[in-house]
């Protein structure tokens, strides 16, 4: 971890965003985690990410399951909500929030072996419903707290730091969110800050269930040789299909790039993301191609970064559900409360 | 052999196929003999099977008003030919066997000391129907057309009940359908038909009172009690406080205007889901609830004890079956009180109501959620199959309309603006209730961060010995604090003098008054003490305290409630004296009477002289 404490005192030159607030209003005390650690990284986007789209910060929740990736919420986003929960069940307890008050800004912070594999059932089914929020998962392949054992997603024939070599077949919570229908799908690399920010930044403007699969190579016990989500294995075979240029309904869109190779997707409140194509024949809209695509280069050993998939419905559990406009949890006494007369008809009906 | 003679006073037993459409038939017969003005005591002995096994529906006409079960049958209606011989030997001497006399039964297959009534149902349904599936269904009206020319009952009065099943020009077939068939039942009865000693007349026994299951009242009482999230994962018996919520919030939460609804009714995966969705809910200022059984509350624990720690509230239905997975789903037990006042693991311990019918069903769902916000803890409200999906005849639902929510201590924007000190674990009232904030609040002050245990005051993390302790401490005061806020226990003095008492809680007060009475003939005098909740108040360690034995009432085989009273009230084992049933089938008078009298010569509660006497 970083022993150096942050300064209380700001720079008063410090750039701020249009609410007023500058990029150390978004940020949490310090990291306790290794120093090097691929999770600090995503931490750094998501204050980034919040900072840039001038969200409140008081107007997001972040809920986290348990691990290292779990503790992360700590560290960012301090005026924040937060709800450090139970191991792989983080997605159940953000539904509820998000249920009972559906103006928050709602974070989910998971790992690999808290969504991959205690967590797949709640995973699954959170993907499903269309819970409208932000589901990253910093995804390192093996479990550190508790010292260095495979995680679900560590790909087949990938090796421990001790040389043992992974046997099982890796779980893909890409494709595992593709085909439970999951709005929005990203993967993005810790060590590539400037393609993660605005995947983070169209996450949370999407209405939806979205989720980043993040790869965060861990330097305590997953970063050596031979393992497959190490920082030198993912540089090697980064394979990006796209960036990201995200643009709020207020800004003015100016066209860039060769014509073909720019596809504009409406977000609901107006905003707008660009994708500008690396791979011209990578259509980001069109969930078999992506399925194809994905397991093809799956099959050469790369790891495909950038927006994979969306679909901007407009449609979340809230519209599911019917719920009235207004958060649950300020709904009044009056409107929840049937009443003395209304009782009496009810026992009128039972006698 | 002296056939029975009995007025209003009999137990009429039903005995089917399930599937076979009778239950319907059979609450007609229990509802008119209540609009009579006649109580009755009914319960639905079901196997868990959708269709094809055997099932009972039990009506005890009891103008006396007693609400259990009272054993014995005197009128069997025997509608099943593969439980025939144990129905027909559960029949009272001098009793009455009500049967399908289609096809001729050999004699001996029936019963000497027994008056047995053959109607030709299948062959008068053969006759009156083509479609094979209204031969079966009107078989059962008709059966009930017959009882009610045999037992004297108003026709009028399910002709009545007939036409309200039935209402609205959509149904009007059906209702013709029905009242034919059960015309056609009560004129045969009538005509072929001997007069039998069991007989039913009008009386206005039955007042204000309601005819309804302890599910459906905890329904209700969800939605008056201003819950907006239910989440849930069907499992017998408790699936029916889900359905009868988002039944009641159909009728009473859709805003008018906009069609749109306030609450949310998720179906969950499982029981982890459903109580993590309500733990999100709770924690972000939301009423959430969930209903399960024994099963579904194992699976909770490690949620429950999350809550208990973070201080989140949150309401559970625990619907007590007999246990466990592949228990038995569709019998009765209390067979969950220390599972759920230990749920977790740690140092937990949690808030129970103790509902003894469907009216407190009613109003301690509605409690609980002002209970679970003000303690800030999970709170269950602890039901069984008996309460929870029987029909019981119960008092009125009352509201209140001067009532508001207790929404506990919650910190608002305006309280933060105005420089309240705000720390999330701080006791600032002694009472060891600490104040929250709702997410989303405040832009600069009253965000925290929730974990279980390693936090201090102000919800700072830290893995500090003295911090854990002194939460921990604080944890205590709170459930101290409960004591006095959770419904009081019920004392009832016996009529004589005695050193002796009984304690009892929950559906086991369904037969208690009807034992009690029968042993205060037989001498045997005892005082009353019905506990509603846990943590206990004082008061229930002072009336143990007050008496030499106290006998301890309940549904379970270990002694379940007694085992609570000794280690959370430091009360001797040899003061409490067990008395358990736990077969799954609910507790009778009969029972009770002979095991406390039993117990009561043995423990010397009564001179042995009074006994003999």
């Amino acid at each position: 971890m970083t022993f150096l404490a942050k300064p209380k005192l700001h720079h008063p030159s410090l750039p701020t965003n249009a609410l007023g607030f500058t990029r150390r209003d978004y940020e949490g005390p310090v990291s306790t985690l290794c120093a090097g650690c691929g999770h600090d990284s995503i931490s750094a986007a998501i204050i980034q990410a919040f900072f840039e789209l001038a969200i409140p910060p008081h107007r997001v929740a972040k809920l986290s399951g348990i691990g290292c990736s779990s503790k992360t919420p700590t560290y960012f986003l301090g005026q924040s909500h937060g709800f450090n929960s139970v191991h792989g069940r983080m997605p159940s307890v953000l539904t509820g929030a998000n249920l009972a008050n559906r103006d928050l800004i709602y974070l989910g912070v998971s790992g690999d072996g808290d969504s991959a594999s205690i967590g797949i059932g709640q995973f699954a089914h959170i993907m499903r419903r269309g819970v409208n929020m932000t589901y990253i998962v910093e995804n390192n392949g093996v479990y550190g707290l508790t010292k260095g054992q495979f995680s679900a997603t560590a790909d087949k024939g990938s090796k421990s730091k001790r040389g043992a070599s992974n046997d099982d077949e890796p779980i893909d919570l890409v494709m595992l969110a593709l085909t439970l229908g999951a709005t929005y799908i990203a993967r993005g690399f810790s060590g590539d800050k400037a393609q993660l920010v605005p995947l983070i930044k169209a996450a949370v403007q999407h209405q939806g269930a979205a989720l980043i699969d993040v790869v965060s190579p861990c330097v305590a016990f997953n970063n050596h040789p031979g393992s497959t989500k190490s920082y030198d294995y993912v540089r090697a075979h980064n394979e990006t299909v796209n960036f990201l240029d995200f643009m709020p309904r207020r800004d003015a869109i100016t066209a860039e790039g060769p014509p073909g190779s720019v596809e504009t997707v409406m977000l609901h409140d107006g905003g707008q993301i660009r994708v500008r194509r690396v791979d011209d024949g990578y259509d980001a809209t069109d969930k078999v191609a992506v399925m194809a695509y994905l397991e093809a280069h799956r099959a050469k050993g790369e790891v495909v970064t950038g927006l994979l998939y969306v679909n901007e419905s407009d449609e979340d559990l809230h519209s599911a559900q019917g719920t009235v406009a207004r958060p649950l949890n300020a709904l009044s006494d009056a409107e929840l409360v049937p009443g003395a007369a209304a009782l009496e008809s009810v026992n009128a009906s039972l006698r | 052999m002296q056939p029975i003679e009995r007025v209003n006073d009999f137990v009429v037993k039903f005995a089917n196929v399930n599937g076979s459409g009778s239950a319907s038939a059979n609450n007609l017969f229990a509802k008119a003999v209540l609009r009579m003005g006649v109580p009755v005591a009914a319960r639905n002995i079901f196997p868990s099977n959708i269709q094809g096994m055997p099932t009972w529906y039990e009506v005890r006409v009891v103008e006396a008003g007693w609400r259990g079960r009272r054993g014995g049958v005197d009128l069997m209606v025997a509608m099943n030919a593969e439980t025939w011989s144990a129905d027909v030997a559960e029949i009272e001497q001098g009793g009455y066997l009500f049967y399908d006399s289609t096809k001729p039964l050999p004699h001996s297959r029936m019963r000497e000391d027994i008056t047995a009534i053959g109607m030709p149902l299948t062959g008068i349904c053969q006759e009156m129907y083509e479609d094979a599936r209204q031969r079966q269904l009107f078989k059962n009206v008709m059966y009930v057309g017959g009882l009610a020319a045999l037992l004297d009952m108003e026709a009028g009065v399910v002709e009545a009940l007939l036409a309200s099943q039935y209402g609205g020009e959509r149904k009007a077939p059906l209702l013709e359908a029905n009242r034919g068939a059960f015309r056609r039942g009560y004129a045969y009865a009538k005509e072929h038909l001997p007069t039998i000693g069991l007989r039913l007349a009008r009386r206005d026994a039955v007042g204000e009172r309601i005819f309804i299951d302890g599910n459906s009242a905890s329904g209700l009482g969800a939605v008056y009690g201003g819950a907006t999230v239910c989440a849930w994962y069907p499992i017998t018996p408790s699936t029916s406080v889900a359905e009868a919520f988002q039944g009641y919030c159909r009728k009473f939460r859709v805003d008018r205007e906009t069609g749109r609804n306030r609450y949310a009714f998720v179906q969950a995966e499982d029981e982890l889901a459903s109580i993590g969705m309500v733990v999100g809910a709770g924690w972000n200022g939301a009423r959430a609830f969930t209903a399960t059984s024994g099963p579904g509350i194992s699976l909770m624990q490690e949620f429950i004890g999350l809550a208990y720690f973070a201080e989140i509230p949150a309401v559970l239905f625990d619907v007590q079956r007999g246990s466990p997975s592949t228990g038995m789903p569709t019998k009765t037990q209390q067979a969950d009180v220390l599972c759920a006042a230990y749920a977790s693991h740690g140092d937990t311990k949690h808030v129970l109501l103790f509902p003894e019918d469907p009216t407190e069903c009613f109003e301690m769902g509605a409690q609980a959620f002002d209970l679970a916000d003000r303690l800030q803890t999970p709170v269950f409200v602890m039901l069984d199959l008996d309460i929870g999906m029987q029909d019981w005849l119960t008092a009125p639902f009352k509201w209140d309309d001067a009532r508001r929510l207790d929404r506990g201590k919650v910190m608002t924007a305006a309280d933060l603006e105005a420089g309240h000190e705000f720390g999330r674990y701080l006791d600032v009232d002694g009472d060891g209730i600490p104040y929250r904030t709702y997410p989303g609040t405040h832009p600069k002050r009253g965000a925290f961060f929730t974990r279980g245990t390693s936090k201090d005051r102000h919800a700072r993390y830290t893995e500090e010995g003295p911090a854990y302790v002194d939460n921990m401490q604080r944890l205590l005061r709170k459930f101290e604090s409960a004591k006095s806020l959770v419904p009081a226990p019920v004392l009832e003095k016996a009529a004589q003098p005695t050193r002796a008492g009984v304690l009892w809680y929950g559906s086991t007060g369904a037969p208690m008054a009807e034992a009690l009475a029968a042993l205060a003939v037989r001498g045997i005098h005892l005082d009353r003490l019905r506990v509603r909740a846990f943590p206990f108040a004082d008061s229930v360690a002072d009336f143990v305290a007050a008496h030499e034995h106290v006998f301890v009432v309940e549904q379970n085989r270990d002694a379940q409630l007694r085992t609570l009273l000794m280690t959370e009230c430091g009360i001797a084992p040899e003061k409490l004296v067990s008395i358990l049933h736990y077969d799954g089938n609910p507790l009778t008078a009969r029972y009770i009477e002979r095991e406390i009298a039993e117990k009561a010569t043995l423990f010397n509660v009564v001179p042995l002289k009074k006994v003999a006497g």
